[in-house]
């Protein structure tokens, strides 16, 4: 895997006192629960100023790789490199939060815990409150707030000291497209001050922002490098029909009304119109490259509604 | 409803170890509570002290159980013995031909009343020439109150309640809220965590237990003969013990409902068997050792002999070193469990590196 790219926009400058240019990540990552293989081999980075994103499915192993990263499950096999968890923000795929706290209450004890006093704490506490629309909800208890506010509160916990990478386990699930837009307005904020961030998410659009992915399936890592690299190393060609094309056979799947189709030598059926690839075409694909066409047509295309059909 | 009954059913197959707990634990407490529910005391601790002791001591009913004589003592030596929890009676005689007297720790009070009781028994049957004693004298508690000598043991089990159900929902809670990991990957180490965990509960605790001893003294008149300080070692040893077990709780249940089962399950054992309701040394041997097991057993020997008989330190050694030791190897264990949840990756506890980004790999 190529070394992740810095993301357009962020600056990359980093802040004094960020570990400038260290890659943060996973190589060659196994995780087993038990005797089930969570994932296997697989490796993502990030690096400072950068917003990386591991991409998949329900069960497709996103969730290990971050908390293989940030310490919290043991590794089978594989590197994990990350840095001093003073240095480290997390958000889990769970609440983030403590819900019989109030919104100050979560970011006092975060402050806490990571040694901030004083008034540059509640300086910064309440900046992040600000940024994050929270201010009014100061006094309210995390469980009463909205989904959408809860993930920002969590991700305001996680931003409240600097870290230098921050691990966002599904930021975004659940919340409503103008607070999602809020969130992203955080991350990348974080990112140009020098942050790196590594997220998971089921949302390809999301994805295709970032300047790195790497697409995981069934715990295994099926592509990886800039959004627009995945697309254009997508081999063949994607056709779109308003109907499922009799001769796509097993590499045709749904995405909204229409259907699309993947031509695997590029030669376009006669009549079939054909459109540009998009991300999560890519993704289909790569897993139907995978899997071998027979097997893995309806999965993928499961997988493709999944991650990306949704949007 | 049959859809909802069965749902439930299923939802109590999957949790293995709740729907354990609840088949095996009434099992268990039928059996060794079915050994343990007895107030007879047939074996009492008894002490021959005085010029006659030797004497006396032969002509003592079975039930009392001579652990020594002592012929150079006197009444002073008898009391002092007593006080120092050494036997539940003694019997002071003196030279020839004085009747021996017998004095009885009321604060062991099934033991003192087995004792009147087996005294009247052998007066009535065989005269007064096989009950060699006159005018018993019950010391410390001599009304032979039950308020007296319930009331140090209840601050046990309140302490109990406290440290052990409350704290046992702490780490549960978070687990179940999925909190946990957020709290793993924070720069804490295990034993931070679990201090901070327990300080709230431990203040609680404390308060609780000054309460208790206040309205103890206050309303139900018991004493505080010993020394302040003994009683807070014993307290703050005891609290170690209770809110250790709450933590060790707390890292082995997956959910609140085991966690409130297993707290049950090491509350009732101490209620029943620790000396509270029923006398140790009138259970079953094999129950009696695992009320030898249990820190509520030396708190309350502790607590009765220091509030009632005012006991000194040097007296209550053994029950002291229990507790430490119990509390050593409660808090040992639940640190080290709790290290598995907080520190999965065997990452260093404390966080290495430089704040500027040092890495910590973990390279299995």
């Amino acid at each position: 895997m190529s070394a992740p790219a810095t993301a357009p926009g962020a600056a990359p400058g980093a802040r004094p006192g960020r570990a400038e240019g260290r890659a943060w990540g996973v190589r060659d990552l196994t995780v087993r629960y038990g005797r089930r293989t969570a994932v296997e081999h697989v490796t993502v980075e990030t690096a400072p100023g950068t917003v990386t994103a591991v991409v998949g499915g329900d069960g497709a192993g996103k969730t290990t790789v971050l908390r293989a990263l940030v310490g919290a499950v043991r590794p089978a096999g594989g590197t994990v490199t990350a840095p001093d968890r003073r240095r480290l923000g997390y958000v889990s795929a769970g609440p983030g939060v403590y819900p019989d706290l109030t919104v100050d209450g979560n970011l006092a004890f975060v402050a806490g815990a990571y040694g901030l006093t004083g008034a540059a704490a509640r300086e910064r506490a309440a900046e992040l409150l600000a940024r994050t629309g929270l201010t009014g909800a100061r006094g309210r208890l995390a469980g009463q707030l909205s989904g959408g506010m809860r993930r920002k509160l969590a991700l305001a916990c996680a931003l409240l000291h600097e870290p230098d990478l921050l691990a966002l386990d599904e930021p975004t699930t659940g919340v409503d497209p103008v607070s999602r837009a809020e969130l992203w307005g955080l991350l990348t904020r974080a990112a140009a001050a020098g942050a790196a961030v590594l997220l998971s998410t089921t949302y390809l659009d999301e994805a295709e922002r970032t300047a790195f992915v790497v697409v995981l399936d069934g715990g295994g890592q099926l592509a990886a490098g800039p959004p627009d690299e995945v697309v254009a190393r997508m081999p063949g060609a994607i056709v779109e029909a308003a109907e499922r094309p009799a001769w796509a056979g097993d590499h045709a799947w749904r995405r909204g009304r229409a259907w699309r189709a993947w031509v695997p030598d590029g030669v376009v059926p006669a009549g079939a119109a054909r459109v540009p690839p998009r991300l999560d075409d890519a993704v289909v694909v790569a897993a139907l490259r995978r899997d071998g066409a027979a097997g893995a047509g309806a999965g993928a295309a499961g997988d493709g509604n999944g991650a990306g059909g949704g949007r | 409803m049959w859809a909802i009954a069965m749902k439930e059913l299923r939802q109590i197959r999957r949790d293995h170890r709740l729907l354990g707990l609840m088949v095996a634990m009434p099992l268990l407490m039928l059996v060794v509570f079915g050994y343990a529910a007895s107030f007879d005391v047939t074996s009492i601790k008894t002490l021959a002290v005085g010029p006659g002791a030797e004497q006396v001591a032969g002509r003592l009913p079975d039930t009392f159980d001579l652990v020594g004589t002592r012929a150079d003592g006197g009444r002073d030596a008898a009391v002092d013995a007593l006080r120092r929890g050494e036997a539940a009676v003694a019997v002071v005689a003196g030279a020839q031909g004085a009747p021996p007297q017998l004095l009885l720790d009321g604060s062991q009070l099934f033991a003192a009343r087995s004792a009147l009781q087996s005294i009247g028994q052998a007066a009535t049957a065989g005269g007064a020439g096989s009950a060699p004693v006159v005018a018993p004298e019950v010391l410390f508690n001599p009304g032979l109150e039950t308020s007296t000598i319930m009331v140090p043991g209840l601050m046990g089990i309140v302490l109990v309640f406290v440290g052990v159900l409350m704290t046992s929902l702490g780490v549960v809670r978070e687990r179940q809220a999925g909190t946990l990991e957020q709290l793993a990957v924070m720069p804490f180490r295990p034993r931070q965590v679990i201090a901070g965990k327990i300080l709230p509960y431990l203040g609680i605790a404390v308060f609780d237990m000054t309460v208790i001893v206040l309205v103890g003294l206050t309303l139900f008149d018991v004493p505080f003969r010993g020394s302040v300080l003994t009683f807070a070692l014993a307290a703050a040893l005891f609290l170690l013990v209770t809110l250790g077990l709450g933590v060790l709780i707390s890292t082995v249940s997956e959910n609140q409902g085991q966690a409130v089962m297993l707290a049950l399950m090491t509350l009732l054992p101490q209620v029943l068997l620790s000396g509270l309701l029923f006398p140790i040394e009138a259970m079953a041997a094999g129950v009696r050792w695992i009320a030898y097991l249990l820190p509520l057993s030396y708190f309350i020997q502790i607590a009765r002999g220091v509030l009632i008989r005012g006991t000194p330190l040097d007296a209550l050694w053994l029950p002291i070193g229990m507790l430490a030791a119990l509390g050593v190897a409660v808090f040992g264990l639940s640190v080290l469990r709790f290290r598995r949840d907080l520190a999965p990756t065997g990452r260093p506890s404390r966080p290495r590196g430089t704040r500027h980004g040092s890495a910590a790999e973990a390279t299995p």
